[in-house]
């Protein structure tokens, strides 16, 4: 933060500097500018995307930006988007899991097989297939922690391994329809908020965060730092409150708010407050910042390797569980293609760095509307699949070489 | 907090709150400690001196439970304890500033300096911390730009207080500074060697490693030296000269550092010992 006068003492009392600009407009304003000046760019670089994707593919077609368009688009983005997670996840600790798209095809298939031929109810054939990703996380983890293997070439291995334990449990059929009726192909296809509850739902978020940061401000008052203001909080509430409530408006005009996005959403918010508000996120983070450091302070670093990779996998897991909800299928092909890819560019594209200790779990969520966005515009206008991997391929280039250049920047201003 | 209830201990000064005897560690075929014994003693600063690659980062991580000693018996007030990791070392009250600093570049202040000992049970006391925090750094005096930007952005004598202050939270009655002052300038090193008085006055026992003579003879109590991974003697400042140190971490009366010392001091006349 190069505009910060370095020299000025903490006082007891006098407000944190950095805060008593932020508190108002102009000089929040000013912080940003520094901030991304140093390299410090979180998610700014990926919502200026989104605007001019947007912007550009609306103009190219207007039903691109229809209710009944971005209600499609929020279901679509579900299954990759939970995988995306995991990517997150990982990613934080500088490390990737390259066979995220063959375990959530594992996913699938037992949950096709476990439904069918083996008849298991639901909730023991999603039980299994989970479990299976929780074993898979913890044999990467295992051999990470263990034999110090890049987790590139265990990932890639097991990307393969579980490809043929795909085929293995999908035998020779190679594709099985699930039943229309169970309750996973409904959740994924026909499960929506009624109108009414996406705008009590929408409200309730904006008064939980009202509430949880009425919350903080007390608490930090009560042991004298300084906070944000009662009317500042109700403010940035109430701006929640109306971008929420002006999207369950927007989607209610369609078939409205699904299931499967509030489930992803609310995936997000909890990994997120998991990352930021507990022990084990921080020691996530310490890991991601410095391996060494997260030693010498005392944390496990094996556990926090081991949890992140069955982390990872398991979201993966669950991914494909709602992708065969959402194909109401489960076959070779499933989770192959750009299933992979999609999920660990959504997590970069998203603002999440390649280099370990910096992003979000809402990266998962802005990455992944990007890459659904331009899948759909680029459908819409009659694009092959050629055109959107080139595309997709160019945008998750550009989020790389982001990266790089923040990384740079840190750098620079001695704060790599 | 960390600073205030070590002073009304009701310990006797001086008391030995640390000892080793035979501490013996090696990387495969380097020894690069070789039957070490030293004594650490509250409200006392032991300064540990030696060339390049004498031992002594490796014994501070011994003693921090970065590296466990392969052998050798370590006394923590006369009781015989084993330090296999660095939770066990930080239980024990040992707190260790490395030579590298140790701090995590992508998170605050405030995350760097409870990293490993956070306040809260299932979600973070983040409120609780900060406040500690800045008690914390106001009394060392610190100068920060703020307490919730990454560590990355401040400068090398910022980070070295942000180390330090570290080491203080938890109430550790042995803090252990790997050259703290190697990086710093003429008013930081001014700054930390305060610092380190301040430690020593609250009755915290103090190990510093350092090159710099003068930064031992401004604060060292006593001077442990060591020399090829074995302890070379123990003298106490008072009552030393600077020559005698330096032969004993070079290993040799006469030689290049000694003399040179010596004819600058007492006017040519290359005389080297009391
Ligand atoms: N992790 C390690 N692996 C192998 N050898 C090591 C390791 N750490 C230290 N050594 C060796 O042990 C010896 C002592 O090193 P140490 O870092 O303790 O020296 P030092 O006294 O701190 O030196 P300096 O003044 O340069 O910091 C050296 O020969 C070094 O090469
Ligand atoms: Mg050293």
């Amino acid at each position: 933060m190069s505009n910060v006068p370095a020299t000025k003492p903490l006082t007891p009392g006098s407000p944190d500097e950095e805060l008593a600009r932020g508190l108002s407009l102009r000089g929040a304003a000013a912080t940003m500018v520094a901030r991304v000046r140093a390299g410090q760019l979180g998610s700014l670089p990926i919502v200026v995307g989104l605007v001019l994707i947007w912007g550009i593919l609306q103009s190219l077609n207007s039903a691109f930006l229809s209710s009944r368009d971005l209600v499609n688009l929020a279901t679509e983005m579900v299954p990759v988007g939970v995988i995306a997670i995991g990517i997150v996840l990982v990613l934080l600790v500088a490390e990737i899991d390259l066979s995220v798209g063959s375990m959530s095809g594992v996913a699938s298939s037992i949950l096709g097989v476990g439904l069918t031929s083996r008849g298991w109810s639901l909730p023991v054939s999603i039980v299994v297939a989970l479990a299976v990703g929780v074993v898979v996380g913890l044999v990467y983890g295992f051999a990470y922690v263990r034999f110090r293997v890049p987790s590139f070439v265990i990932t890639l291995a097991g990307l393969l391994a579980l490809l043929g334990l795909q085929l293995h449990i999908l035998g020779t059929g190679g594709s099985i329809n699930l039943p229309f009726q169970s309750g996973i192909v409904q959740f994924m296809q026909n499960d929506f908020l009624p109108p009414l509850a996406a705008y009590a739902l929408a409200a309730a978020c904006s008064v939980a965060f009202f509430g949880s940061r009425l919350g903080l401000a007390r608490r930090r008052r009560r042991h004298g730092l300084p906070a944000r203001g009662v009317l500042a909080i109700a403010v940035s509430a109430l701006v929640l409150l109306v971008a929420l409530e002006a999207v369950a408006w927007y989607l209610n005009r369609a078939r409205g708010v699904s299931m499967p996005f509030v489930l992803f959403v609310a995936l997000v918010i909890v990994v997120d407050w998991a990352l930021k508000r507990t022990k084990w996120g921080r020691g996530v983070y310490a890991v991601g910042g410095s391996v060494e450091a997260a030693r010498r302070a005392g944390i496990r670093v094996s556990l926090t390797y081991l949890s992140v990779f069955v982390g990872c996998s398991f979201l993966a897991a669950l991914g494909g569980l709602l992708a065969a909800g959402r194909l109401s299928a489960a076959s070779i092909s499933s989770g192959t293609g750009d299933v992979n890819l999609n999920a660990i560019a959504a997590a970069v594209i998203g603002g999440t760095s390649l280099f370990g200790g910096r992003g979000s779990a809402y990266s998962a969520l802005l990455g992944i509307l990007v890459i659904e966005s331009i899948s759909n515009g680029l459908t819409l206008l009659n694009l092959t699949s050629a055109a959107r991997f080139m595309i997709t391929g160019l945008v998750l280039f550009i989020a790389v070489v982001v990266d790089s250049l923040a990384k740079r920047s840190r750098a620079l201003h001695g704060a790599a | 907090m960390p600073l205030k209830t070590t002073a009304t201990r009701g310990r006797p000064r001086l008391r030995s709150v640390l000892s080793l005897h035979g501490v013996s560690k090696s990387f495969g075929a380097v020894r690069a400690l070789n039957s070490v014994n030293l004594e650490v003693r509250r409200g006392e600063v032991t300064a540990l001196l030696g060339d390049n690659g004498a031992g002594k980062s490796t014994l501070v991580k011994v003693l921090s439970g970065v590296h466990p000693a392969d052998a050798g018996e370590l006394y923590f007030d006369d009781e015989r304890v084993s330090i296999t990791s660095p939770a066990e070392a930080r239980e024990l009250g040992i707190a260790t500033v490395y030579q590298d600093l140790a701090l995590c570049d992508n998170l605050d202040v405030v995350a760097n300096l409870f990293l490993g000992q956070e306040h809260g049970h299932l979600t973070l006391a983040e409120e609780q911390m900060e406040g500690q925090a800045r008690e914390l750094l106001r009394q060392l005096s610190a100068k920060l730009p703020s307490l919730r930007a990454p560590v990355a952005g401040l400068s090398g004598g910022q980070r070295q207080t942000v180390a330090i202050a570290r080491a203080l939270v938890g109430d550790p009655s042995v803090v252990i500074l790997d050259e703290p002052t190697a990086a710093l300038g003429v008013e930081q090193t001014a700054e930390v060697l305060n610092l380190v008085e301040a430690l020593r006055d609250r009755g915290l026992a103090v190990l510093i490693i350092t090159h710099n003579m003068a930064d031992v003879e401004a604060v060292a109590d006593r001077a442990a030296v060591m020399r090829l991974g074995r302890d070379n003697g123990v003298f106490p400042i008072d009552s030393t000269t600077h020559e005698e140190i330096l032969a004993a971490i070079t290993g040799a009366m006469e030689n290049a550092a000694s003399t040179r010392a010596a004819r600058r001091r007492s006017g040519g006349t290359g005389e080297s010992s009391t």
